[in-house]
């Protein structure tokens, strides 16, 4: 029973080794074929398979009994490890039917140079010069060399970062539950799921062919979370007129970003029929589209804050007081302002967590 | 508790989507669209032209058609099942 999961381990790892110099060399220095093989690409084991399987390796599949006293026990780890790589390669197999994973490994090349410039863009993006995206041999370069490409890492951590927010902005009106965070988190999901799909369906209609993927426009529906983050967290911090301020900025900046980055690719792209016979309806069919997917953002900012931040208005910056049809005001509701050290606690995770996941992708 | 006016869950996206498929599946071919100018044989327009709005979607219709006819069947009875039991 030892002979055949020898030949599977024997097999398995080198094909494993092989496999990822050549892929992304562009994308990332891939540190995962020097010296434990083991840490970087099977991390989801238990840690006792992981200082296991190196030791093995190691000793070309001898039955090494260094960890096990009994060789029983050696070899039902064995075959398990040899389980898991089947169960991985079936899951990797199924998931890779649906969305390529070096397709989403490129929205998730960043550093931090990028992240920096990109947030400032995504607010301020007046003086941004060159909103072209660059490409190489063909394929777009990622996010990493080209500040203009998409990417899905802010999207995913403004995301995170606005459910945190809201659930913070309910605590404070004391409205606060675990159903009602998953439900704005869903509602925000839909919205982002609604619009993406409009969006596909009307440049499939105008068959504008232009190269946005689904996930370009996901990562492009995505950036309207740093707006709704920023608005929210001037809502808190500045009261009512911080809220409008901060929400006609970001509105603002999110559309002249949006059609500043989807003019180049959608009204610019080759249609099927380029010759001089193309009719005067379809450039401006194209505008509009442009026009509406950069309207449609600060409806969307304000449709999904506005219900969180503006009960909040009245909890933070005043106090309840009894009517004055009770003269004898023993209880006095008064609910405390919000302290500046909650918002910073309750941000500090999302803004800690970017910063360890970035490194580790800096120090290749 | 109360739920937001606008409060989407994932599961009345999926009823949404379902209802919409459903729509576009029930729709004739020879009863219906035909008589409104959008069946199949209305579609095969210009060849060396862009094809129009009206084209494409026509297009869309019919290959959603085709494609989700078996697996509708199924989502259909699925969810039949499941709120005969459920409510």
């Amino acid at each position: 029973m030892d002979l055949p999961h020898h030949g599977y381990r024997a097999t398995a790892k080198p094909r494993a080794r092989a496999a990822p110099p050549t892929a992304d060399s562009v994308l990332f220095d891939d540190t995962s074929s020097g010296g434990a093989p083991a840490m970087n690409s099977q991390a989801y084991y238990t840690p006792g398979y992981n200082m296991a399987a190196p030791t093995n390796d190691m000793q070309g599949g001898v039955g090494v009994n260094n960890l096990f006293t009994d060789p029983m026990a050696n070899a039902a780890m064995m075959y398990g490890s040899s389980l898991a790589n089947q169960g991985k390669d079936m899951v990797n197999k199924e998931i890779s039917r649906f969305m390529s994973m070096n397709k989403l490994k490129y929205f998730f090349a960043v550093d931090t140079r990028y992240v920096l410039k990109k947030l400032m863009i995504l607010m301020f993006p007046y003086t941004h010069q060159d909103w072209e995206v660059r490409y190489h041999r063909d394929t777009p370069l990622p996010p990493r060399q080209d500040v203009n490409a998409p990417d899905l890492y802010i999207p995913t951590m403004a995301f995170i970062t606005y459910i945190l927010l809201a659930g913070m902005a309910l605590g404070i009106q004391k409205r606060f539950s675990p159903e009602v965070l998953g439900l704005c988190a869903s509602t925000a999901l839909v919205w982002v799921i609604i619009e993406v799909l409009v969006m596909l369906l009307s440049l499939y209609l105008l068959t504008v062919h232009s190269d946005l993927s689904t996930f370009d426009l996901i990562a492009y529906s995505g950036y309207k979370y740093v707006g709704m983050i920023f608005t929210m967290l001037c809502g808190l911090l500045f009261g009512s007129d911080g809220y409008y301020v901060a929400l006609a900025w970001s509105s603002c900046a999110l559309m002249f970003f949006i059609v500043r980055s989807l003019k180049m690719k959608i009204l610019t792209s080759l249609s099927s029929d380029s010759m001089g016979t193309a009719s005067s309806a379809k450039p401006h069919l194209r505008l509009y589209i442009t026009v509406a997917t950069a309207l449609f953002q600060p409806i969307i900012i304000y449709w999904l804050t506005s219900h969180l931040i503006r009960r909040a208005f009245h909890h933070l910056h005043h106090t309840v007081r009894t009517t004055q049809t009770e003269p004898l005001s023993t209880h006095m509701i008064r609910v405390p302002r919000v302290r500046y050290g909650d918002i910073f606690c309750i941000i500090s995770p999302s803004l800690v967590n970017p910063g360890f996941y970035l490194s580790t992708f800096d120090k290749a | 508790r109360r739920i937001h006016n606008m409060a989407f869950t994932l599961y009345s996206l999926i009823q949404a989507a379902i209802l919409c498929v459903n729509a576009v599946a029930v729709l004739h071919e020879e009863r219906f669209l035909s008589k409104i100018g959008w069946g199949v044989d209305q579609s095969v327009g210009g060849f060396g032209d862009e094809p129009g709005i009206k084209v494409q979607l026509m297009t869309l219709v019919r290959s959603v058609r085709t494609v989700m006819r078996v697996p509708l069947i199924a989502v259909n009875s699925v969810c039949i099942v499941l709120l005969l039991l459920f409510g």
